[in-house]
């Protein structure tokens, strides 16, 4: 059962142990919807203030570095395979931080792929192909991963342990 | 001597010791050209004994590994030996999932890594 976060409602932060304030004291959950264009290098206009939000509200490093590697890989993914690096397309970026959830949802202009497709990165005689590990490695750091039927957009979730 | 960007190697005995310049290794951060320098401490300076030490490398992308992957095979294709050390927990289980901990020779700390060459 997850704690639901609460507000301190009238209660004198200085009566409560030490911990249970800096639960309370959790700023309100964070959104971010923003339409980035199909250029390299441009995922840090989410990942930037992600990281920020994720450390305002008290995730673990750990944590904060799945969450900032699955949403770089997709996020790379999207402009890269899915847009094809087209000027004329965009990567549709919708996030939701609060304390227990981390919601990252990333969809492009492209054709879409079968992620069930893309080859298993760990058998022995892919070990040395230099690319392919996006999908796997958002899959491990993530609670949740879900692409559409299309294949163009992706949804995914931490918890909060 | 060629001048890096991205790197930076000095020698200790035998081996040339590279440190990452970038703390997040990713697509931005000029990973053409971290893998262009890499590549060359091979092709062009034909280092045969080289240690990557990533103290201080905080975030490591898939785009990174690929180089990495290029570059341990153009150091076997040129009878070299490569080591990695001083990974963080975070970015050795990067390496665990993918099952490039089999790939790579991964050592604890740089010392470790040096005592490994001349064993």
């Amino acid at each position: 059962m997850k704690h639901k976060n609460s507000p301190a409602a009238g209660t004198p932060a200085a009566d409560k142990p030490a911990e249970v304030t800096a639960r309370e004291q959790q700023p309100a959950a964070w959104q971010c919807i923003i339409d980035l264009p199909s250029e390299r290098g441009i995922s840090r206009l989410v990942t930037e203030p992600l990281l920020e939000h994720l450390g305002a509200h008290g995730w673990p490093p750990a944590d904060i570095f799945s969450i900032h590697l699955a949403a770089e890989e997709a996020i790379v993914n999207a402009i890269v395979h899915g847009n094809k690096l087209d000027p004329n397309k965009k990567v549709h970026v919708e996030c939701l931080i609060s304390a227990e959830l981390a919601r990252v949802e990333i969809t492009d202009e492209g054709a879409g792929f079968d992620p069930k497709a893309v080859p298993d990165c760990t058998s022995e005689e892919r070990w040395e192909v230099p690319s392919g590990r996006g999908v796997m490695l958002m899959r491990t750091f993530m609670t949740r991963l879900e692409y559409n039927a299309k294949g163009n957009s992706v949804l995914m979730e931490k918890r909060r342990d | 001597m060629a001048t890096y960007r991205r790197i930076d190697v000095s020698k200790l005995g035998e081996v040339s010791v590279v440190k990452f310049v970038d703390k997040k290794i990713l697509e931005e951060a000029g990973i053409q050209e971290l893998g262009a320098e890499l590549f060359g401490l091979v092709e062009l300076e034909n280092r045969k004994t080289i240690l990557l030490n990533f103290s201080g490398v905080e975030f490591l992308s898939s785009a990174a590994l690929g180089k990495l992957i290029t570059l341990d095979r153009k150091v076997k294709a040129n009878k070299g030996r490569l080591k990695m050390s001083n990974i963080r927990p975070e970015i050795f289980e990067v390496f665990q999932v993918t099952k490039l901990n089999k790939v790579f020779d991964i050592r604890g700390e740089e010392s470790e890594a040096i005592a490994a060459f001349t064993a």
